[in-house]
């Protein structure tokens, strides 16, 4: 985009800056449109599992129940508890909204279409999702109150112990592809099962990986059944108990990011991202423009952690602990022998 | 010029941050502020070019150590009072510390001006290796020129979490009241669990 805006007759730093900055609002701008639109998908699907309707009130088919549900929020008085700590409680939901949008930079929406094309791209998206812990820790701590203290505490344990496995399972995802790279990681899974289909999901030995990093993703984001930090039957709301307004409403933006993040992720890292599914170039999907199949994959795993969410009941913390800590961080650390001994035999054997 | 203005963003960050973390009443606001003096040297990290040190100083450092430094400060009962009660007992020795940094400083600042100590020759051994990425060149110096030294690292550490467990563990009656056994939970069935009876009108159940 940088040529684009030379060819205006720029300079290339001013030109550098102009593509940055449209970039990232060429990203944010429809993550906020989709966010509100996938809420409302949410509770389309979440109902119809449950024999109900869901939103249909407010525009055709309910589509504008978000927009209708942000207008709301904006208009209400925004509550801060005598006893909180009033600078933290303020901050929490705007790092957890910022946190949520940061990883994007690195997803890649076509060959080209990246905002920062690094090196360390995974490591990077890595590194941002790990802060995400804490405006929920700090939201927790500074409403001084004892569900969202509760809610802190677990959100604090949960985040770092799955945290681990998905480590470790980057990096069997990494050693296949050779690189940090998230383009070079789509890149390396064109044709990789038998040279038709695109994806590291078509491999016996990284098939189990992406179970593992389904179910992790799930516990990383807090969705159900691992939404042990508000689980409204022990904590009333968790850590959004004393939040009310627009503070409540970043949490809930931050939180559905988070979670087309993590779709985004599955998709880029074991579907082929912007590929398209298969690896021929005589049918109509391979001309198909990338986005629109990245697209489609993030939605595809959107209705799957929509699903879960309708069927599973909730893990009880004791289990959610065992899950991740005697159960995924043995098996991810096995595989990554596994896959290392593997390609060490193949690829790399001298 | 935008280097040298993020450079000196980062670095001031860094230092009023550090400053911030041993002035804070809160020890919760400490904990905060290191994270944002951690956030901010891995900034100076990828003005460096060391863009892998950078995410592995968030991931490690932000993601994980900071995190459970949150985790403890958070439930401790914070009595401000008795804090600073206790700072006329303490004066002597935060004194002596606060000394024996100065020294280090002077005289690291000292060595400093007296010539560089000869690290690495840009021809040397330590040499960066041309064309290649950040991580491909630690990993091609760790796993050939350091390798001894990264397992005796790997092996301290695998004590110490040894240690640490051997320490914290204990050992527990099965019979213990709180105690989960999953796969027993795993096989209990329906049938199990529950009867289905079909009572006659105003009878009721015997349980």
């Amino acid at each position: 985009m940088t040529e684009f805006f030379q060819s205006l007759g720029l300079s290339y730093e001013a030109a550098w800056a102009f593509a940055t900055i449209s970039g990232i609002l060429l990203i944010a701008l429809p993550l906020m449109l989709a966010v509100a639109m996938i809420i409302y998908v949410d509770r389309k699907i979440w109902a119809s599992m449950a024999l109900r309707r869901g939103p249909n009130v407010v525009g055709p088919f309910g589509l504008l129940q978000s927009f209708a549900d942000g207008l709301k929020v904006f208009l209400q008085e925004t509550i801060i508890p005598s006893a909180a700590n009033k600078g933290l409680f303020l901050i929490a939901p705007i790092v957890t909204f910022t946190v949520a949008l940061l990883a994007w930079a690195v997803i890649p929406f076509g060959p080209e279409a990246v905002l920062a094309n690094i090196n360390v791209g995974l490591l990077y998206v890595l590194a941002i999702s790990s802060l995400g812990v804490y405006g929920v820790v700090v939201a927790g701590w500074a409403s001084n109150s004892k569900y969202p203290f509760f809610s802190a505490m677990r959100a604090a344990a949960q985040m770092i112990s799955y945290e681990v496995s998905i480590g470790f399972i980057l990096i069997c995802v990494v050693l296949w592809a050779g690189t940090f790279n998230m383009n070079g990681i789509i890149e390396a899974q064109r044709g990789h099962g038998l040279g038709i289909v695109n994806g590291f999901v078509f491999n016996i030995l990284l098939f189990p990986m992406w179970v593992m990093f389904l179910i992790s993703s799930l516990a990383e984001t807090a969705r159900a059944p691992f939404d042990l930090t508000e689980a409204e039957s022990e904590l009333v709301a968790g850590y959004q108990t004393e939040y009310s307004s627009m503070s409540f409403a970043l949490f809930w933006l931050g939180e559905y990011a988070n979670v087309l993040l993590m779709c985004a992720l599955n998709a880029i890292l074991f579907f082929g991202g912007w590929l398209p599914p298969l690896n021929v170039d005589w049918l109509p999907g391979y001309y198909v423009p990338g986005w629109i199949w990245l697209f489609g994959k993030i939605f595809f795993f959107f209705f799957i952690f929509s699903w879960v969410k309708a069927t599973v009941p909730r893990y009880r913390y004791d289990q959610l602990m065992r899950l991740g800590w005697k159960i995924f961080l043995p098996l991810s650390l096995f595989f990554v022998v596994l896959v290392s001994g593997y390609l060490m035999l193949t690829r790399y054997a001298a | 010029m935008i280097q040298t203005f993020a450079f000196y963003l980062f670095a001031i960050l860094v230092i009023a941050s550090g400053t911030l973390t041993i002035l804070a009443r809160n020890p919760v606001h400490s904990v905060l502020w290191l994270i944002v003096s951690f956030f901010n040297a891995a900034g100076l990290m990828v003005l460096v070019g060391a863009e892998f040190i950078a995410m592995l100083l968030v991931i490690v450092y932000v993601g994980a150590v900071a995190v459970l430094f949150l985790f403890v400060v958070m439930m401790l009962n914070i009595d401000f009072a008795e804090l600073r009660a206790g700072f006329m007992k303490n004066f002597p020795l935060g004194i002596a510390i606060a000394l024996v940094l100065l020294a280090e400083l002077i005289l690291g600042i000292g060595a400093y001006r007296a010539g560089a100590l000869k690290l690495g020759t840009p021809d040397g051994t330590a040499a960066p290796m041309v064309g290649q990425s950040n991580i491909e060149n630690i990993g091609a110096l760790l796993y050939s020129e350091y390798l001894f030294l990264f397992e005796t690292a790997g092996l301290i550490l695998l004590v110490a979490m040894l240690g640490a467990i051997v320490l914290t563990h204990r050992e527990r009656a099965t019979a213990h009241r709180g105690h989960q056994n999953i796969s027993k939970q795993v096989r209990r069935r329906p049938e199990d669990a529950t009867v289905n009876t079909s009572p006659e009108v105003g009878k009721g159940v015997s349980l």
